[in-house]
């Protein structure tokens, strides 16, 4: 591939996240919409394709509204859904119809509408006894079986995936996990757009509210409103654009998206480990560079036992090595490999279909030097990663612009 | 076939009626135990009504009993659920010989001091509720090798 063929995000922006009562799930993708097209220098008219999810209304066809919004100019529409990874998945459609030359400019938007949403995953049948048992689905089950055979909640199913971590390799703990999240509520001090910008102390955070041990209430990801869009082009159109344009795109060294191959136990507890890690092995290869190349990381934290794990399937220490490598303090903003200098998900918050872009936004704001007080000095290359259950996983690499 | 009242002779009829809350648990065929559907080709193994074969798309499949015993592999107390759900409970994945069961942990307190990674534990089934006409649905769970049953 010749660096003309390169793939570049031109614009990118997220909105504030948090609870936007005043704002329908439109208005805040419109946002983001017309205001990642700003920071890119172009309009709806520049754009060939455009990719958009918002999961709470999947079939509401979110691409076809918004245009009605920002600019209705006929162009293809790609309403995609891929559960927490679908923001990734809306910027890697886009890079898709981009780099197959049949648009030269794409648009990526990721909305959610997600205040007081309360807890997810605990939905299906309900527990009402009926007048005769009478077994139906795919498991001849003669009612629901969420609470009866494990748990359906997110928090819990995570909490399983960080406890099995520790069983596997040993040298977590309760108050391990509760430090992973004391790290990110102190990085989300210095993030504005932070839904929650409260810092923690780790005995506040192992005293809150048990939502499913070992994850507490300020260890679950937080929900809330957002949007986040993105306008990605070629290197061949960057070269016809602006100095300055040129100067801050950020080069999308890597796009890659997975879901998980079959192994045994896969289909009984979500294994989100070895799709991150596949997804991890690929951008690498794709990008040229290694882990330790990475001046950050933006990784999907959606519970604090998530962001253990993950350590470990970016390849960022060695395999097995995931409490070693919080414990060295690594991934403080001040460590090695910062991760969710942002504030992750726990604090900044997870407004499911923008999550992904969120994480991009982040780490082409420190790319670019835009990122104020908690801009990573000299940050030239960066990682952002996000899980869908079911499962998606998207990885992509960004690299500061040598323009 | 129905039976009535007068079908005494009959000692089924004096046992009450069960199901099993999902059709994997085996109730009927000596202790109670699990079932999966193993693939014939590949022999991955799966509790719910197949298509065919994630791992090696092959479409054949033979129902072969799972151990009743195990060592818990991973677990998580739940204290927040859907309205409804009886909280705290332990939910967990249990090894049972290489097969891996999704299953809550049971006759334990649900506190991290009783529940530990790699415990063994093993299957036990109880009355989950009575339909209508009594008939009363069994689930199961998984207890450690050291409770007592009532």
């Amino acid at each position: 591939m010749s660096a003309s063929d390169d793939i570049w995000i031109l614009g990118i922006n997220m909105t504030k996240f948090g609870k936007h009562t005043d704002r329908d799930a439109v208005d805040l993708a419109a946002e983001a919409t017309a205001n990642a097209l700003a920071d890119g220098g172009v309009t709806m008219a520049d754009i060939g394709v455009l990719a958009a999810g918002n999961l709470m209304n999947a079939g509401a066809g979110i691409g076809q509204q918004l245009q009605k919004q920002v600019g209705q100019t006929g162009i293809p529409v790609y309403n995609v859904a891929n559960a927490c990874a679908t923001g990734a998945t809306a910027l890697r459609t886009a890079i898709m119809a981009v780099k197959s030359g049949e648009a030269e400019m794409g648009l990526a938007v990721g909305v959610e509408k997600l205040s007081g949403a309360g807890l997810l995953g605990g939905g299906g049948t309900p527990r009402s006894e009926k007048e005769n048992w009478e077994p139906s689905g795919r498991f001849g089950a003669v009612t629901g079986t969420d609470g009866r055979i494990g748990t359906n909640t997110m928090p819990g199913v995570f909490a399983q995936i960080g406890m099995e971590y520790g069983h596997r390799y040993g040298g977590t703990s309760f108050e391990l996990f509760a430090k992973i999240s004391e790290k990110n509520h102190a990085h989300s001090t210095l993030n504005p757009l932070a839904a929650y910008q409260k810092q923690f102390t780790l005995e506040e955070i192992m005293g809150d509210l048990m939502i499913s041990y070992p994850n507490t209430r300020p260890m679950c990801s937080a929900n809330c409103d957002g949007a986040a869009a993105a306008v990605v082009t070629t290197g061949a159109k960057l070269k016809t654009l602006s100095a300055e344009q040129q100067r801050r795109a950020v080069k999308v060294a890597a796009s890659v998206l997975t879901t998980d191959p079959w192994e045994e136990a896969c289909q009984v507890l979500p294994n989100v480990n070895t799709l991150t890690r596949n997804a991890a092995t690929t951008a690498y290869e794709q990008a040229g560079i290694g882990p330790e190349d990475l001046d950050l990381v933006e990784l999907h934290d959606c519970f604090a036992t998530a962001e253990l794990v993950h350590y470990d399937n970016l390849l960022l220490c060695p395999e097995g090595g995931a409490v070693d490598f919080f414990e060295s303090g690594a991934p403080w903003r001040d460590g090695s490999t910062p991760v969710n200098v942002s504030g992750g998900l726990q604090s900044k918050g997870h407004p499911i279909s923008a999550t992904g872009l969120a994480n991009i936004w982040e780490v082409c704001h420190h790319l670019r030097g835009e990122a104020g007080d908690r801009q990573i000095e000299g940050a030239r290359v960066g990682l952002a990663h996000v899980i869908g259950l079911g499962s998606a996983c998207g990885v992509h690499v960004l690299e500061r612009s040598a323009a | 076939m129905a039976m009535t009242d007068t079908d005494t002779a009959d000692a089924s009829t004096s046992a009450p009626a069960q199901i099993p809350l999902v059709d994997y648990l085996v109730l009927d065929d000596g202790e109670p135990h699990l079932v999966a559907h193993e693939c014939t080709s590949c022999g991955a193994r799966f509790f719910d009504h197949r298509n065919g074969c994630a791992s090696c798309f092959a479409t054949d499949f033979t129902t072969v009993p799972v151990a009743n015993e195990g060592t818990l592999r991973t677990f998580t107390i739940v204290a927040f659920a859907a309205p409804g759900i009886p909280v705290p409970f332990v939910a967990g994945v249990v090894d049972c010989d290489g097969t891996s069961v999704r299953a809550n942990v049971v006759n334990t307190e649900p506190d991290p001091e009783h529940i530990t990674v790699g415990m063994p534990v093993r299957l036990t089934t109880f009355p989950i509720g009575d339909d209508a006409n009594g008939t009363a649905a069994i689930g199961f769970g998984y207890e450690p090798t050291g409770a007592v049953t009532q």
